[in-house]
């Protein structure tokens, strides 16, 4: 069936697709680990509360292409506010106590988030429409393609950009690459640390809601919907490097090529080639393709 | 780990439970078969959180080997209860030998990492592998071995079995290898320069939580009468992580106490209100901020305020 160069084309879309639409997810995941150490485990619900976010701001201002976008921003700010607040009252006391509390912390957080959807939105599935500019398909020449795929495929690689300008070519970046590095030193020079770690918490978390917004026209919004998210996330950020942003965005594509293209040779047992390379890529290089191993760290 | 007031602990459990069959209601001899088997299981994640300072997070994956075996050796096989048992527990501590191997060799973050994997590699199997598991379905109708079929029976049965594995535990954390894991948990650095081989003492770890995990798989086969792909998902793995904070990491009783409140308070609130991750989440939550050292450590911190 791949023989056939159309249908080859449209699963090399998908995988582009799919690739860059986990990436805008875990870049916040790898964001957030780079420079506070901490393993979120609560990333899969800031997704979801993102993708609810999205779906009352659609309800409130309409099936228009405004309110698509009103509904992106507004899962971004909302989880954005959500996350400083977990930050500044739960997360700043425990910086300096056993890593693994931090890691238990966000797994508290993944068991309240979970319940309070159900609170706020019920246990029903919801759906978001593809906004009208982004619905239909365009001619690429070979086939058509579903536009909102392709938008999806167009805005990963935008947003590393984007990180990757802020973080090697800005000032509040420098500020926070200096901040994984010694915390203290940078302190001593009169940074406010503890407003990096906070901003950099918020922004990565922002990532998570953006791309439960994005992924809400294509997937069902239930409150179960994070529980895979999370462990996706787990494995780019694995085979990337823990940290590591460019590792994140190779990580994606090899994601969501093996999805796609597994799904033909292995069909439903592609899940656990998935996990299966996670292994590997832990047992062979744990610190990943692109990170560092912690002897040459220090 | 290990200390008088908890031997005394232990046996006045003990001692409650053997009178709960003469209660004269079918419902409490329930709930504490259920107790009983979450308690071993998460004494079993104690072995290795408490003892080696590890956290496993991919703990569950040994709870569903040893129930899918122990299951499929007893329905589809036929095989006798005992050996059936055995089997399964072999199976889950061979597992946890390939696993343990080659997890030991990470630290810290990059344990739970590969643990977490694991997990997931034997949940996505579970779910696939229809033959065998009976895939998203699940394992449905084990073949109980006739005498253990009524409640009372199992009752007695599962707290034979729970007892013996206290007895063997304990009498491990209090032997010298016992010891051994505390130091390397306490400073592995030291402890290798003690001449201790840390990588092999957690191995051993490893392997012993993970057999008992697997046993306790086999009461939980046995008592639903079916397994579960979702007994190896991670979130699985996250309970019983907090079944053991909750009691205590750094007591031998503590995963018991913690086992037995969680699952009550779980009864107890559903009872109440659909939203029990929510109610769980806030327990995680105060154990986190104010309390890490678990109930065991707020008893013992009000019996001597001086210490620690």
């Amino acid at each position: 069936m791949l023989a056939n160069p159309i249908v080859l084309f449209i699963q090399v879309m998908n995988a582009l697709s799919l690739g860059m639409s986990l990436f805008v997810i875990a870049a916040g995941l790898t964001l957030i680990f780079g420079v506070l150490r901490i393993v979120n485990f609560a990333h899969g619900a800031f997704y979801m509360v993102g993708a609810y976010l999205a779906y009352t701001v659609v309800q409130t201002f309409g099936d228009t292409n405004l309110g698509f976008f009103l509904g992106v921003a507004g899962a971004g700010l909302g989880m954005g506010l959500i996350a400083f607040l977990i930050e500044r009252f739960l997360l700043t006391r425990l910086y300096d106590k056993d890593p693994m509390l931090q890691l238990l912390l966000t797994f508290a957080l993944v068991m309240i988030l979970r319940d309070a959807v159900r609170m706020v939105w019920g246990s029903d599935q919801h759906s978001i429409s593809t906004p009208p500019a982004l619905s239909g398909a365009v001619n690429l020449g070979l086939t058509y393609y579903p536009t909102y795929m392709l938008f999806l495929l167009v805005l990963g690689p935008i947003v590393a950009f984007a990180l990757w300008f802020g973080i090697e070519r800005t000032r509040w970046g420098r500020i926070a690459r200096a901040a994984r590095l010694d915390r203290e030193m940078l302190s001593a020079l009169g940074v406010d640390v503890n407003l990096v770690y906070a901003a950099v918490f918020v922004v990565g978390s922002m990532l998570a809601a953006i791309g439960g917004a994005l992924a809400a026209p294509r997937s069902a919004v239930d409150p179960g919907m994070d529980a895979l998210v999370i462990i996706d996330c787990f494995i780019i950020v694995v085979i990337g490097g823990l940290g590591s942003l460019i590792g994140s965005f190779v990580g994606a594509l090899i994601l969501g090529f093996l999805t796609i293209f597994g799904s033909f040779y292995l069909q439903e047992w592609v899940i656990v080639a998935s996990y299966a390379m996670m292994v590997f890529i832990l047992i062979l290089r744990p610190w990943g393709l692109f990170g560092q191993s912690d002897e040459v760290r220090h | 780990m290990t200390s008088r007031p908890q031997l005394i602990f232990l046996l006045a459990v003990f001692a409650v439970l053997a009178v709960v069959p003469f209660l004269g209601a079918r419902y409490p001899v329930e709930l504490a078969t259920q107790v009983m088997i979450f308690s071993l299981f998460a004494l079993s994640l104690n072995v290795l959180a408490g003892q080696t300072g590890n956290l496993s997070f991919g703990h569950a994956a040994f709870l569903s080997i040893g129930g899918y075996a122990c299951a499929y050796f007893l329905t589809r096989l036929g095989w006798p209860l005992a050996v059936s048992m055995a089997g399964a527990v072999i199976m889950s501590a061979a597992a946890a030998l390939i696993i343990g191997a080659l997890c030991v060799r990470l630290n810290a973050i990059y344990f739970s990492m590969l643990t977490l994997a694991f997990s997931m590699l034997v949940w996505a199997v579970a779910t696939k592998w229809r033959s065998i598991t009976g895939g998203d379905d699940g394992f449905v109708g084990v073949d109980v071995p006739i005498y253990l079929t009524n409640p009372y029976s199992f009752f007695w049965f599962t707290l034979a079995v729970c007892a013996l594995s206290v007895v063997a535990l304990w009498i491990l954390s209090a032997s010298a290898m016992g010891h051994a894991l505390v130091a390397i948990r306490e400073n592995p650095t030291r402890a290798s320069f003690l001449g201790m081989n840390v990588k092999r003492m957690r191995l051993a770890a490893f392997v012993i939580a993970g057999a008992f995990a697997g046993l306790a798989g086999c009461l939980l086969a046995m008592y639903v009468r079916g397994m579960y792909p979702q007994t190896a998902f991670w979130t699985q793995s996250g309970q019983v992580i907090i079944m053991v904070l909750l009691g205590g990491i750094h007591s031998f009783i503590g995963p018991i106490i913690g086992a037995a409140v969680l699952y009550l308070l779980e009864v107890i609130t559903e009872q109440y209100t659909e939203y029990w991750s929510f109610v769980m989440g806030l327990i995680l939550l105060a154990i986190v901020m104010a309390f890490p050292e678990g109930l065991v450590g707020i008893f013992s911190k009000l019996r001597a305020p001086r210490r620690s």
